[in-house]
């Protein structure tokens, strides 16, 4: 049986059979569409791709190779990605608004052989062989002439590359999402295919999407949110609305974005879904074509669940749960309306069918009834490691029962029919929009700057605000940085989501008995009503 | 709220962002051109709740393309919007 017999999406081996099934069954329905209406078409998108795939082998990029993607999300980005994927190679996203030096160690730690880069970006690429610059640099900017610097429409020119089924293999890496790291480093998560694929699948059968469908893709490529916007429509025949960086922190004009649109299904972190029921004038658009709203990444406030429920009775909403590694592995549908009288946050649910979960306690046991634990995941969908982190991979996986198990970190307990409820965590990481943060990582980008001798950051947790980072520094009197300087000096070395909200000055920081820095001491210290 | 001075307006935003985004920073260290969108000091949220306050304190609409770095970037900007807006057409 060839691809083109195929009736309806099948579940595939190799995430770029998505795109090449559903081009041979509707190759003129629209594919993607940029936040200016600019379209692309499942044949030219697939067409576009395998030209860019001609070019990067080329160019020597192989099965197995990386290759970054430092861009803007729109269609070019999109059509770069499948270029990437139909070449046999690995894409690793990057934040193109990041800070240069985030950037570059992410881009050095897995040695990636070819880079997209906006021209605005270009100054990041020094070091890579084979660099294609997109956006606005079409004047004077670098040539085919240039070794190694090439235009995009030189990469679009190029033959397609035919397809090689020996050369895509389903246990293939994919993509490469780097999170924030502890040590001040961030770490890259590396999926393969079929961690993807079996995501993927999973959606299809409990979301049934049709070629009608309208999906949005609100996060940006390097965040795993991106992996249900891209895949799920593409191998389905439906079309994704990509939203770039600009448009998707604007409330205002992401209502009216959605509205006009007539999207049908949406998918972020619960952060925009309540900036869009605070900011977006929602009484006042019709959105009346959303049948689903997904969120993930954090815990929903009920206050504006319930707030946005009001302003959209009709979609079913999902709470999806699950960390980079081993993307959605529980889910809950949410009841609507949102009872008046709820305040307790809605639980993470149930297992999806792809995945198994086992919560146990600190000494290795399931707990039983509504205990506490710690929430382990097995299935095909959870990462093969941390890249050239062995160490840290070892230590993330639970041998036990003939599987391989995932510590998400996350602690929860059985709640009645309800399912999972996630209660927190018991080391250092953080959840702000839907990002992680290692605030070891914070701390660490304090301890460059010159003046400060002692760095603490604590997050501390407001009903109204959500989570905050406090930093405690010290520095000495005389040399001591003001606030903005500080502020400005995060902003140079972290991403915008990792800047700490509050810094406190302090003589010293508190000890415990064994003399590690006293965290617990420090939350206790912020003032709860001092505002930020 | 009508109109009123630019030095009072710089102050009443001076001390918006200092309680809101800045806590326990000087207020000399936040000067009239420190800037606010590229330093880090306001990121989107930020923004938005700032956006908020200056339409809700001076009776003024703000379109979303109005509050990009242009006149959002530092408090002598955002005054001399806000001024601006309020000008009679």
């Amino acid at each position: 049986m060839s691809l083109a017999d195929l009736e309806g999406p099948l579940s595939a081996l190799h995430l770029s059979h998505y795109l090449e099934a559903s081009a041979l069954r509707c190759p003129e329905r629209v594919a993607a569409v940029d936040s200016d209406g600019t379209s692309l078409t499942y044949r030219e998108l697939n067409d576009r791709a395998s030209r860019v795939a001609g070019f990067l082998a080329s160019q020597g990029i192989r099965r197995g190779d990386r290759v970054g993607l430092l861009l803007p999300k729109d269609t070019a980005a999109l059509t770069a990605l499948f270029g990437t994927l139909k070449a046999g190679a690995a894409y690793v996203p990057v934040d193109w608004t990041g800070p240069a030096e985030r950037v570059r160690s992410i881009l050095a730690d897995c040695d990636v052989r070819a880079l997209f880069a906006d021209g605005r970006r270009a100054d990041l690429a020094a070091d890579i062989e084979t660099v294609i610059l997109l956006g606005e640099d079409k004047g004077d900017g670098p040539r085919g002439s240039v070794s190694g610097r090439f235009s995009w429409d030189k990469a679009l020119e190029h033959e397609p590359l035919p397809a090689d089924p020996a050369a895509r293999r389903p246990d293939d890496l994919a993509y490469i999402l780097y999170t924030s790291g502890s040590t001040g480093i961030p770490k890259g998560v590396t999926l393969t295919h079929q961690n993807a694929t079996s995501f993927v699948d999973w959606c299809s059968s409990v979301f049934t999407p049709s070629e009608d469908d309208l999906f949005s893709s609100h996060a940006p490529f390097h965040f795993d949110l991106s992996i249900l916007d891209i895949y799920v429509p593409l191998k389905h025949g439906a079309s994704v609305h990509l939203v770039p960086d600009e448009l998707g922190k604007n409330p205002k004009d992401l209502a009216r974005f959605i509205a006009s649109r007539q999207l049908s299904v949406w998918y972020s972190t619960p952060a925009i879904l309540g900036l869009l029921a605070e900011f977006g004038d929602l009484d006042r658009l019709d959105c009346s074509h959303l049948r689903l709203v997904l969120f993930a990444g954090e815990v929903f406030p009920v206050k504006q669940l319930r707030r946005l429920v009001s302003h959209w009775p009709w979609p079913a909403y999902y709470n999806l749960y699950g960390p980079t590694e081993t993307n959605v592995c529980t889910y809950a549908r949410i009841p609507t309306p949102i009872p008046e009288g709820r305040s307790e946050p809605y639980p993470i649910g149930w297992p999806c069918s792809h995945c198994a979960a086992l919560v146990i306690d600190a000494e290795g046991r399931r707990v039983e009834g509504g205990d506490e634990g710690l929430l382990y995941i097995s299935g095909p969908s959870v990462f093969i490691g941390y890249w050239n982190r062995l160490q840290e991979t070892a230590a993330a996986f639970l041998d036990r029962d003939g599987a391989r198990w995932y510590n998400t970190g996350d602690v929860v307990k059985q709640q009645g029919d309800e399912g999972l409820l996630y209660l927190g965590r018991r080391d250092r990481m953080v959840k702000r929009r839907g990002y992680r943060i290692e605030l070891g990582e914070v701390e660490s980008c304090l301890y460059r700057h010159p003046a400060v001798s002692g760095a603490a950051a604590v997050p501390v947790q407001s009903a109204e605000a959500g989570v905050r980072i406090v930093a405690y520094l010290v520095a000495p009197a005389a040399s001591r940085p003001s606030i903005v300087e500080m502020k400005t000096f995060c902003n140079q070395h972290l991403p915008s989501y990792m800047n700490p909200d509050v810094f406190v000055f302090v003589d010293a920081l508190p000890r415990t008995s064994t003399n590690k820095v006293d965290y617990q001491d420090l939350i206790r210290r912020f003032e709860p009503d001092r505002k930020a | 709220m009508g109109n009123c001075d630019m030095d009072t307006m710089k102050e009443e935003l001076r001390q918006y962002i200092l309680s809101e985004f800045l806590p326990g920073e000087k207020p000399s260290n936040l000067r009239d051109d420190t800037p606010l969108r590229t330093s880090g000091i306001l990121d989107s949220v930020a923004t938005l709740r700032l956006v908020t306050f200056v339409e809700e304190h001076y009776g003024i609409e703000v379109e979303a393309h109005e509050a990009g770095v242009e006149n959002f970037d530092t408090i002598e900007s955002i005054s001399s919007f806000i001024q601006s807006k309020q000008k009679p057409a």
